[in-house]
Formats: structure tokens, sequence, C-alpha cells
């Protein structure tokens, strides 16, 4: 998947506000890209864009060498780009079961017997055997994590567009779905497009971290993340982790300073 | 856990009969001097001989509460089969609201009793006339509900189908439907309510049966305790039916009774 030169500006009002500016970014198949920023650095819009429920005002995004979107013209959001939301998104008057099949059952590309099948086998493999019958509301924010992480792989998915899906988790329940994540991750292979404001995260979880900055959004800075696969939280801890944390941290914080001050300059205003 | 419970219902109404009987055959006091006292409409009420020709041993109070039921529920069943199709189709695409919205606006505040006379005119019969009357009450109700329903549903779960590459067909049936029916069941619970509103209005307007209709023939012809009697068996019919919608509710969205049930907990 290929984005050349995107931008974004939203026209509230005559006063343009710059969302993206000639973002350039190519993400190999089976890549794990994690985005940071500071909030509002548009790289929820950015993946909106991928996953085509906005429009890029310029430049073309294209996967596979055809052009899928460009201005004016919207991706159609398909199952071939899965989303995982910020809040959430299992339907809660259907079972696990349901919510976790329903994708390939409806598009008739399984037949409901083996989608079945296959869904009982994910979910025992992130711990979740025996919930296939109970309702997303009965379960915890993690487990209903995992749940939506199994539905989009059932659906298998060429991309996987996933936006800040445990930003309302706590710090222990957060690792234990990084290395379920990864898990996942290293037994499909599919490619792996993550925003975030999590530092960590995006280390721990990424073969490339972009690091975004604030309005307009533009990619500061690409940094490679050569920490051997399978990797586990002990990772964390590791001289090189901190280096490239360092690197990382340097990059964003000048732009997360830019942003409070803009926010603090609205507010003054 | 329930026995204070009823213990404390049982008092409440105890309190009620007790200050209604002190209030007209204890007291008489002024203005209620006319008002049968609780304990002469219970008598007439379960009396084999009732002096005023109507007890549940009469089988013409059972043909009253057969016709006012039949309305009531003849317009409820259709104003549930026209109108929760309409304001769910009505939430859901932009282009049929455009079209509707305006005119379901426009024409909803009008009182149900303003539409007696067209109904009249409108309908071959004054049984039908009441029948679209009661209708038209619970009708826009069930549409507003059905439409603001849909409106709530998070956009977010609309986008989380459309990447499960759902159709339309699908997004409607599993999405559309199930994500409004909360909001559903509250319209008809209100449409139940205002059936039965609108129903003894119309029936006393232009009635020849009916519940209504006799709570007014019991006024014209001084029959006083049949007032209270055809009174209370109104009060018992609709609380009936407001259970009745309610008990399917549950049935039909047991997610949401597990869900507050896990909250609760």
């Amino acid at each position: 998947m290929c984005i050349r030169s995107v931008g974004k500006v939203y026209d509230p009002e005559g006063d343009q506000v710059v969302a993206l500016q000639g973002i350039d970014l190519e993400i190999a198949s089976g890549e794990f890209c994690a985005i940071v920023g500071p909030s509002g650095c548009g790289k929820t819009t950015l993946l909106s864009i991928l996953a085509g429920f906005d429009t890029p005002t310029s430049g073309h995004i294209t996967m596979d060498g055809e052009i899928l979107a460009g201005p004016g013209r919207r991706l159609s959001p398909g199952a071939d780009r899965i989303v995982v939301f910020q809040q959430g998104a299992l339907f809660p008057w259907k079972t696990v079961l349901w919510n976790v099949t329903c994708g390939p059952v409806l598009q008739g590309r399984l037949p409901r017997d083996r989608a079945e099948a296959g869904a009982r086998e994910l979910l025992a493999r992130v711990g979740l055997e025996g919930i296939e019958d109970q309702y997303p509301g009965e379960l915890s924010a993690g487990m209903r994590r995992r749940v939506e992480i199994v539905r989009a792989l059932l659906n298998d998915p060429k991309v996987l567009l996933l936006d800040e899906p445990y930003r309302a988790l706590d710090a222990l329940t957060k690792s234990v779905m990084h290395e379920c994540l990864l898990e996942l991750y290293d037994l499909t292979r599919k490619t792996v497009f993550f925003v975030t404001h999590d530092l960590e995260e995006a280390i721990f979880l990424a073969d490339r971290v972009v690091a975004m900055t604030s309005r307009p959004g533009r990619i500061k800075k690409i940094i490679p993340i050569d920490l051997p696969r399978p990797r586990d939280y002990r990772v964390v801890s590791s001289a090189h982790f901190g280096r490239l944390k360092q690197e990382a941290v340097d990059a964003i914080h000048e732009e997360a300073l830019k942003a409070f001050e803009a926010g603090e300059r609205e507010l003054a205003q | 856990m329930t026995a204070p419970r009823t213990w404390q219902m049982a008092l409440g109404f105890g309190l009620f009969f007790g200050l209604w009987y002190l209030a007209t055959a204890v007291l008489a006091l002024p203005r209620f001097e006319r008002i049968p006292d609780p304990l002469e409409v219970l008598l007439q009420w379960v009396s084999r001989n009732p002096t005023y020709g109507f007890s549940i041993f009469t089988p013409d109070y059972y043909k009253h509460i057969g016709y006012s039921v039949y309305r009531a529920y003849t317009a409820f069943v259709l104003a549930v089969a026209l109108g929760v199709p309409l304001g769910l189709i009505m939430g859901w695409s932009p282009l049929f609201r455009r079209f509707t919205f305006p005119v379901v606006e426009l024409i909803r505040p009008i009182p149900p009793l303003a539409w007696v006379p067209f109904a009249i005119l409108l309908l071959p019969g004054t049984e039908q006339a009441v029948i679209f009357v009661t209708f038209i009450a619970a009708f826009f109700a069930t549409v507003l509900n059905s439409f603001l329903g849909v409106r709530s549903i998070d956009p977010v779960y609309f986008r989380a189908a459309q990447c499960l590459g759902f159709r339309s067909r699908e997004v409607f049936v599993h999405v559309v439907v199930p994500g409004a029916l909360p909001f559903v069941f509250t319209g008809l619970q209100l449409a139940m309510g205002l059936s039965w509103f609108a129903l003894v209005a119309g029936e006393m307007i232009s009635g020849r049966h009916g519940l209504g209709f006799m709570i007014f023939e019991g006024y014209s012809l001084a029959q006083y305790p049949n007032i209270i009697i055809f009174m209370v068996t109104l009060g018992l019919l609709g609380y009936a039916s407001s259970a009745g919608v309610r008990i399917l509710g549950r049935r039909l969205m047991v997610w949401r009774e597990r869900q507050l049930g896990g909250a609760a907990a």
C-alpha cells in the first residue's frame, strides 16, 4: 500500500484547517507500521482516508499499483481493509460468535460451520474459550478488544487498520493486549497500520514508527525498529529499546510542545 | 427483598382507598357527595345482581370490554405494523427522510381528537372512525420513536458494518433494526398508553359500545358506581397491556438485560 503526497484540508466556514500535508508513505505487505503523534496531528484522519470513510483533498493512495483514492475520490470501505475502532464496535445486540463470524459468512466467503470453527480456534488462542454465546456487554474491556482483533483477522483482510485500540485500557491490560496482538501478527503476518499516541506501544509493536508533526500533519521522522521478533515484554527494558525510545521522544517532544502551545494560544484567544 | 416491597405497596393502596372512603362515606366532604364510596363500588362490581346492570357476572360487562380491547388492539397493531417500518426507514435513508419527515412533523402535533370529524367523513362507519382516531394517536408515537432509535445508533456500527462487507439489506436487518429496538419499544409502550387514551375519548364522542361510552353513560344516566367500575377496568386493562409490551421487549432484547445486569453487579 502506497500513500503519495496525500493532503487533507478541512474547510469549516472558510478558514481552512490543514489536517494532513504531503504524506508520503509506503507500507510493505506484511509490515507492522505504527503512526505516532500528538493529539490532533491528523493520524486518525489518515486512517479514515485509508479506510474509505474520508476523501483526501490532494495526492492519492494506491494498493498493489492500482490507484484507489484521490481528490474527490474515496476508497469504498470494504472487507480488504478492516478497521478496529478507538471506542470499539462489536455489535452489542449480537453474540460474540455472531460478531466474529458475520463478515465472512455474510459475504459468502465461508460456510457458517467453517467460520465458527475458525472463530473458536482463534478465540481459544487468545485465551477466550467458552465466551462464544455471551454478549459483548458481558465482557471486560480487554476481552472485547481481543474479540475485536479476532473479528478483524477472521475477515482475512489485506490490511488491518487499528485506531488507538488500547486507548481506554489500564497499563496492565494493555501490555497483555500487546503480546496478544503480536502473537496474532506473527501468526498471520497481515499488513498492520497502527495509530497511537503511546510511543512505547508503537516501538514495542511495530517494524517502523512514523512520527508525525501537529497541524499541519506531516511526517517528521520514520524510525525503523530492528528489535528481533518474536518480542516479549522484557524487550521494553533493554538498552536498545531505550535508545529507540529516546530517538522517538526527541522527534515527538518538540511536536507535542508545539501542539500544547497552539492549544494554549487557542484557549487564550 | 420482596416482602417489605409488597407490604409498602399494600400500604399505599390501603391509604388510597382509606382516604377515598373517608372523603365519601364517612365525612361526605362537599363536592364528594355524589361520588360513590369504594365499598359501594366493590359490592356493585362483584354483585350477582347489580343495581345498575354491570358487574363481573353480567355478560354485558364483558361485551363492552371486548369492544374496547378489540378497538385498542386493532389500532395498536396497525400503528406498529405501519409506524415501525416507516420510522426505521426514515431514520436510515436520508433521501426518504427528506421526503417524509417534514410531512410527519407537520401532521404529528394535531391532537388525535381533532381527527374525529375528518375520520367520520372519511370512513364508512363510526366504528372505523373510533379505531382510526386511536390509530392516529399510537401511530405517531411509534414512528417518532423508531426514527429516533435509528438516529441514536452510534455511527461506528455502520462503519464497522461497511468494513465487514455488509450489503444494505444486511445493514438494515443486523444493525438498524436491533440497534433501534430499545427506542422502538419505548415507542410501543407510549403507543399502548396513547391508544387507550384516544380510544376512550373517541368512544365518548362517537361510540355506541365500549368502556369510554359506558363511563359517559354512567354519568348521563346517574349510575355513578358504573363510572368507577369502568374506570378501574380501564386502569387494569391499560396496565396489563403495558406490562405485555414490556415483557415482549425484554424477550427480544436479551443482550440488554444481560448487559444491565452485568453493570449492576
